[in-house]
């Protein structure tokens, strides 16, 4: 059979599995209860259900109603922008705001149409700055500025 | 008067130094997110949900009330100028703002746009007094049948005010009703979902969401098209409307700014759904409905006063029943929450420094915005000419310092970038992020009344259908819901949101 509307076909999979995986999660691991003394499975279980017959509504309706296709994933913003903050997160106890700042901006920057090396290195600096003054002086957010391994030669 | 009285005492929180600079800083913020095309007010709230730990709870909600509104504003300064709009209740104004302002009158439709958006300020600001007491008064009798259907009711109505496929829009719903189900359970103690990750046990945390599938999903939306915007950043002069404007948009406004308030409190409605509604009404009853689309002044009142006057009206259901109308409204409960405020009727009696001293601060909001705005246009104007590439990087910068801050964790930061990837992938199918986000703070509180209704009944669920005003809740819900499904109507729904957007 083909698929005249991938647009609501993958919908529909991305619905069936969600809601059928949690639904089949809480039926296994948790106690369902009564509906009077409803138990911890009971609401993700019903809500599982309808969401996998939304999907499978969705996933029959793309068999035979004509639809748009998916418009084309752009991978390279996609994964240097999601990659940037995840380094973002786990260098800025290693590296410090310094690294961990340096990482997000070049990384981020690379995702782009255009990059330039000391367009980007003047961004980073001014950036660093400015979260050093707002975020770590001013907020007294508790981040590490410098990387761990010479903490002791920056103190301000 | 207690009206006046409770007035008063609400300009006296309002007026106190700091609570006045953090309504200034509000509505400075929001003006320039809402000029930036690309970054909204749900994503800036959720950046500075953090920082407001440290504030107190007035002066923090005054602040993210005033970014709210003071996008509204500054949204129009880019619809007008750029074609694009800086904020999403800001696209019909693109319409006929930027036809005005490549015919030269870009200065008379800025300041229509400022003037309308204030008259619907003051006006929006005195119907919440009015009308935000005697609500809460009847929401203090709901018990938690009342509450679970009109969460049921509030959804219903995010669903039918969804864009396109209405299946995707439920389906949404319930998406997030269990990604909000995540961490422990309240009621048995069981964690739930967390797959042995010590982060889940507390549950996913509603700003890394919001944060994923609303910044990080349109930076890289917007990463994919090379923009080259042109700016009429040439000199806006003339900035006062001409008499003759001033007489064709005294009823653009006044209709503008009374169709928004209304539209404002239902329930998934707020400042978009408004400004479509008034520019759709504008066009059937304006006299000059041919100029639209060509630069009618009508086009910028209308849309401008009712998007401004919708912002501000959601407030109510938020103040009076605790239950948000939309994603910015989420957020504002989850600012309570952070502040130990139990969101709903009773805050009004037990805090009325805070209620009052919000809707005070609405007042003042405006008025300063008014002020402020038309002499610092050009500023705005200049910031339009920075490009994106130097802005989103920025952005990230302060995403990730706001969502690292939150437990000062590296999880929330894969989190974040996980529904980055998840928003990235609704957008390519057309699932729309704004249910799923309603769905995703109002999962706990659902699950827990309808717990304690099943309960009280004995496991009869027919409870929801005998008491009165749950019962009208859900008729009003399936009367809707049956409404929309009707081929005539929904034909005519995916019209309108395809003619307008």
């Amino acid at each position: 059979m083909a698929i005249k509307s991938p647009k609501d076909f993958w919908a529909g999979v991305m619905f069936i599995a969600f809601g059928g995986g949690m639904a089949a999660i809480a039926l296994n691991n948790y106690q369902m209860g009564s509906a009077v003394r409803m138990g911890p499975a009971y609401f993700p279980t019903v809500l599982g259900g309808i969401l996998a017959v939304l999907g499978l509504i969705l996933l029959a309706r793309s068999l035979a109603l004509k639809g748009e296709q998916v418009a084309r994933f752009h991978f390279r913003p996609l994964l240097f922008i999601l990659a940037a903050c995840v380094a973002f997160g786990y260098f800025l106890k290693p590296l410090g705001l310094v690294g961990a700042t340096l990482l997000l901006v070049f990384i981020s920057a690379y995702g782009g149409h255009e990059f330039k090396w000391k367009e980007v290195a003047i961004l980073f600096v001014v950036l660093f700055v400015f979260s050093v003054l707002v975020f770590v002086k001013g907020l007294t957010l508790p981040f590490p500025i410098c990387p761990e391994a010479i903490e002791d030669f920056c103190r301000f | 008067m207690e009206i006046l009285s409770n007035l008063a005492l609400g300009f006296g929180v309002a007026l106190s130094p700091f609570n006045l600079l953090m309504c200034l800083v509000g509505v400075l913020l929001g003006t320039l997110i809402g000029v930036l095309p690309g970054v909204g007010p749900v994503a800036t709230i959720a950046m500075l949900l953090p920082i407001t730990f440290n504030l107190s709870p007035v002066a923090a909600l005054i602040m993210l009330a005033g970014i709210y509104y003071g996008a509204q504003y500054g949204g129009s300064t880019t619809a007008i100028l750029v074609n694009l709009p800086g904020e999403s209740s800001s696209v019909v104004t693109c319409l006929d703002g930027y036809q005005m302002a490549r015919q030269g009158r870009a200065g008379p439709a800025l300041a229509t746009a400022a003037l309308g958006s204030f008259f619907a300020g003051c006006v929006a600001t005195l119907i919440v007094a009015m009308f935000a007491p005697p609500l809460a008064e009847v929401a203090l009798k709901f018990g938690p049948s009342e509450y679970f259907s009109l969460m049921v009711l509030g959804l219903v109505a995010a669903v039918v005010l969804a864009h396109g496929s209405l299946i995707k829009a439920i389906a949404m719903v319930i998406l997030g009703l269990m990604l909000g189900l995540v961490g422990t359970d309240v009621n048995s103690g069981v964690l739930r979902f967390a797959f042995g990750i010590s982060e889940l046990a507390d549950g996913i945390g509603f700003v890394t969401v919001a944060m994923g599938m609303f910044g990080l999903a349109e930076i890289i939306a917007n990463l994919e098209h090379k923009g080259a915007r042109e700016v009429f950043t040439g000199k806006v002069k003339h900035l006062w409307p001409t008499k003759e404007d001033f007489k064709r948009i005294v009823g653009p406004v006044l209709r503008g700014t009374f169709l928004g308030s209304a539209l404002g409190i239902l329930p998934g409605g707020g400042a978009l759904l408004a400004s479509f509604g008034a520019y759709t009404l504008e066009k059937k009853v304006s006299k000059y409905s041919a100029e639209f689309g060509k630069g009618a002044i009508e086009g910028v009142a209308a849309p401008e006063s009712a998007n401004n006057a919708g912002a501000q009206t959601s407030f109510i259901p938020l103040l009076t029943l605790g239950i948000p109308s939309n994603a910015v409204m989420a957020l504002m409960i989850g600012a309570m929450m952070i502040q130990g405020i139990a969101p709903g009727p009773q805050v009004m009696t037990e805090r009325p420094q805070l209620f009052w001293g919000m809707i005070a601060s609405m007042w003042l909001g405006n008025l300063m915005l008014v002020v402020l705005n038309l002499p610092l246009i050009g500023m705005w104007i200049k910031l339009l000419t920075v490009p994106y590439r130097i802005l989103y990087p920025s952005i990230l910068v302060f995403m990730c310092i706001g969502v690292f801050s939150l437990s000062n964790n590296p999880f929330d930061c894969l989190l974040m970038a996980a529904f980055g990837l998840l928003g990235y992938i609704c957008v390519k199918l057309e699932c729309e992020p704004a249910p799923m986000i309603l769905g995703f703070i109002l999962g706990p509180l659902m699950e827990e009344n309808l717990r304690r209704a099943m309960l009280l009944s004995r496991g009869d669920p027919l409870v929801f259908f005998q008491k009165p005003i749950s019962a009208s809740f859900l008729v009003v819900s399936i009367i809707l819901l049956v409404i929309i499904a009707l081929p005539n109507i929904r034909r005519k729904r995916e019209e309108v949101f395809v003619e307008e957007t």
